[in-house]
């Protein structure tokens, strides 16, 4: 299932200015993604996971090296054209769901479709599959306060899953969530990771997440210190 | 995406209707305070107007330079031919010739003796002909605290502060002494038919209010006038305009050799009538720009807080792909809406209560009492074309302002830290 490459990083260093130094938050990372993984960027507070998500997702620009993202250089995106991949190819899935409040449940998983212009009776099978992906058919018409927070970050799943991005990035998605709910919102996630092909790229400590991947990335203070490989059966989890 | 837009407006209230409510509130006291102060300003003209100075007033040159003494051997001759001029030459406008006179009033006793007797103010005002204003300008008939107002030739008002001073009784005589258009003395009879109080002090004194043919026929001055005081037909005072009108009739008709010759003069050019209007308009003109100002504050800062507010959700916007221009451009056409609905409602509401307060008024006689200034006894806005227009410099622009400088954060707001805010 994973086979070309998406995302290539070359000696990618990230430096934040600090008064009249700077702080150096990714030290010389290289790194290969390819089609369907699903992946986590392991590490403490402060390793660069977050900093490593938001140049993959255009957000951020590298201080050197290079970051290429669907065969688009990163760096040399106008801030017009970064907007236009993320909108095109990219879903983010965040930690505190980020659901548009006043709107329903449709109309936040269908926000993605009105950017990219698509024709309204497109729009709808488009919503209705995602919200089936998810299981929340039946809560179409609901506003995010009436939902549960395992079924706002489903509703969030299937608001970056509806337009069948390339590259879906999460941060900490599970954080808000008990148990039960985190192991719900994972498999949801595999199932999609294994059945459109998308690849996921997490930034997480939390080991609930860390047991679903099957590329471990760790990060120590900006580097990469392991990058392992997982062969899960599939059928050993519950 | 504009349904989508207009449906998150609509749902939520605190973007929708309380930013309009507030637009509208602040439009309203706009628009209110404007009338009214605009209002009371032309009240206290119009008074002035009303009682003494007339939108414009035609004297004879020498008159109109001595027009304090009220000399009435100054006074414009063949009146009915200048009035009819005036009346053919500037037909939207009344003309009302009138005589002011001083002298004293003598109370006789049963044996004709003086009973009391006191100096007095006289108005000789056409309140006899048919269709004559002259009484509603003067609310003569409002004003009338006992009898009636003078219904045939012979007969005269006096204030009510004045008659209860000389003991007058309705129905009684009393006797003018004064000097005539020649200089002689003069002495005259009339029945008093009613009192009046204007609740303004320096009419309720010691006026007394006749006939202007009464008058003319105490002091001798057949088809004459002290004065012809012209009115604009909408009622309200123009200064611009007047300004003109006097120069162009003066322009045509003085003649500087000739001191009886006419002479026009507007409102403003009488005694310090100018320093008043020009108060006035200077006044109106700060206290509207003062509050304008002061709600365009309001306004903006409520615009800014909209758009921070919104941090959050422009944020997810912002991460989904959404271009900062496009998410600036719909900020500004919600905040469009959002200044028009709200000012479109103040401006409704800010009329409506002007309206009522022009229709109704507002009753200060109560402070007014002893007053030497001639002001209104009731205080009313007065809704002018401005009125219509002028909620909509704060509630729009102001708003659609604050919204576009809250906006700019978008521009500089760094993608880098959307993570990290949106986990906030």
């Amino acid at each position: 299932m994973e086979n070309q490459s998406i995302i290539t990083i070359e000696n990618l260093v990230k430096r934040f200015p600090m008064g009249k130094d700077s702080f150096t938050a990714l030290k010389n990372i290289n790194l290969k993604f390819g089609t369907g993984e699903f992946t986590g960027l392991i590490g403490p507070s402060g390793s660069g996971k977050t900093t490593l998500l938001n140049i993959l997702g255009s957000l951020d620009v590298p201080t050197e090296g290079k970051a290429y993202v669907l065969g688009k250089s990163i760096g040399s995106l106008t801030t017009k054209e970064a907007a236009h991949l993320r909108k095109e190819s990219l879903g983010f899935i965040f930690q505190s769901y980020n659901l548009l409040q006043v709107h329903t449940v449709f109309e936040n998983v269908e926000f993605p479709l009105l950017l990219l212009k698509y024709a309204k009776s497109v729009r709808h099978k488009m919503v209705m599959d995602a919200l089936e992906w998810v299981g929340l058919t039946e809560k179409v018409h609901s506003k995010p306060p009436q939902l549960s927070g395992g079924e706002c970050q489903r509703v969030a799943i299937a608001r970056a899953m509806v337009k069948k991005p390339s590259l879906v990035l999460a941060d900490e998605p599970t954080a808000n969530l008990d148990a039960a709910n985190s192991h719900h919102i994972l498999k949801t996630m595999e199932t999609l990771n294994r059945e459109l092909n998308t690849t996921f790229i997490f930034a997480t400590h939390d080991e609930k997440v860390i047991s679903y991947l099957r590329r471990k990335i760790y990060l120590l203070d900006g580097r990469v210190d392991k990058d392992e490989i997982i062969r899960i059966n599939q059928n050993e989890r519950s | 995406m504009i349904l989508f837009l207009i449906k998150g407006l609509w749902r939520d209230r605190s973007r929708s209707l309380m930013p309009v409510l507030v637009v509208a509130i602040g439009v309203m006291l706009t628009v209110w305070m404007h009338a009214y102060i605009t209002g009371f300003m032309g009240d206290t003209i119009e008074m002035n107007a009303k009682f003494s100075n007339g939108h414009v007033k035609v004297m004879s040159k020498a008159y109109a330079e001595n027009m304090d003494l009220l000399p009435i051997d100054l006074a414009l001759t063949d009146v009915s031919k200048l009035q009819a001029t005036l009346k053919m030459n500037n037909p939207d406008m009344e003309w009302a010739a009138r005589i002011q006179f001083g002298g004293l009033i003598d109370v006789p006793d049963e044996k004709g003796e003086t009973r009391s007797q006191g100096p007095s103010i006289g108005f000789g005002i056409d309140l006899l002909s048919p269709g004559s204003k002259e009484a509603e300008r003067m609310n003569i008939t409002n004003s009338i605290v006992r009898g009636k107002l003078p219904a045939q030739a012979g007969e005269v008002l006096l204030s009510e502060h004045f008659a209860r001073k000389l003991e007058a009784e309705i129905g009684e005589a009393v006797t003018l002494i004064s000097t005539d258009m020649n200089g002689s003395m003069i002495m005259y009879n009339f029945i008093v038919s009613g009192t009046v109080s204007f609740g303004v002090e320096i009419m309720d004194r010691g006026s007394v209010i006749a006939d202007i043919e009464d008058v003319r026929m105490a002091l001798n001055m057949h088809d004459a006038a002290g004065e012809i005081l012209g009115f604009f037909g909408e009622g309200f005072y123009e200064n611009g305009r007047a300004m003109q009108m006097a120069d162009a009739f003066n322009a045509a008709n003085t003649q500087s050799e000739d001191e009886f010759s006419p002479v026009m003069k507007s409102l403003s050019q009488q005694g310090s009538m100018g320093q008043y209007v020009m108060m006035a308009e200077v006044w109106s003109l700060y206290i509207s720009l003062i509050f304008v100002f002061a709600m365009s504050l309001v306004l903006w800062n409520a615009g800014l807080l909209g758009g921070l507010r919104r941090y959050g959700e422009i944020g997810i916007r912002l991460a989904m792909g959404e271009e900062k221009g496009h998410v600036y451009r719909s900020m500004i056409y919600e905040s469009v809406f959002i200044g028009i609905a709200g000012s479109i409602v103040g401006t409704a509401l800010g009329l409506f209560l002007a309206w009522l307060i022009q229709t109704y008024g507002i009753d200060i006689s109560g402070m007014m009492e002893g007053a030497s200034m001639m002001m209104p006894t009731v205080i009313r806005a007065r809704i002018t074309p401005v009125d219509f227009y002028i909620g909509f410099i704060p509630g729009l622009i102001s708003t659609v302002i604050g919204t576009m400088l809250s906006g700019i954060g978008i521009y500089k707001r760094q993608t880098a830290r959307l993570f990290k805010e949106l986990e906030a």
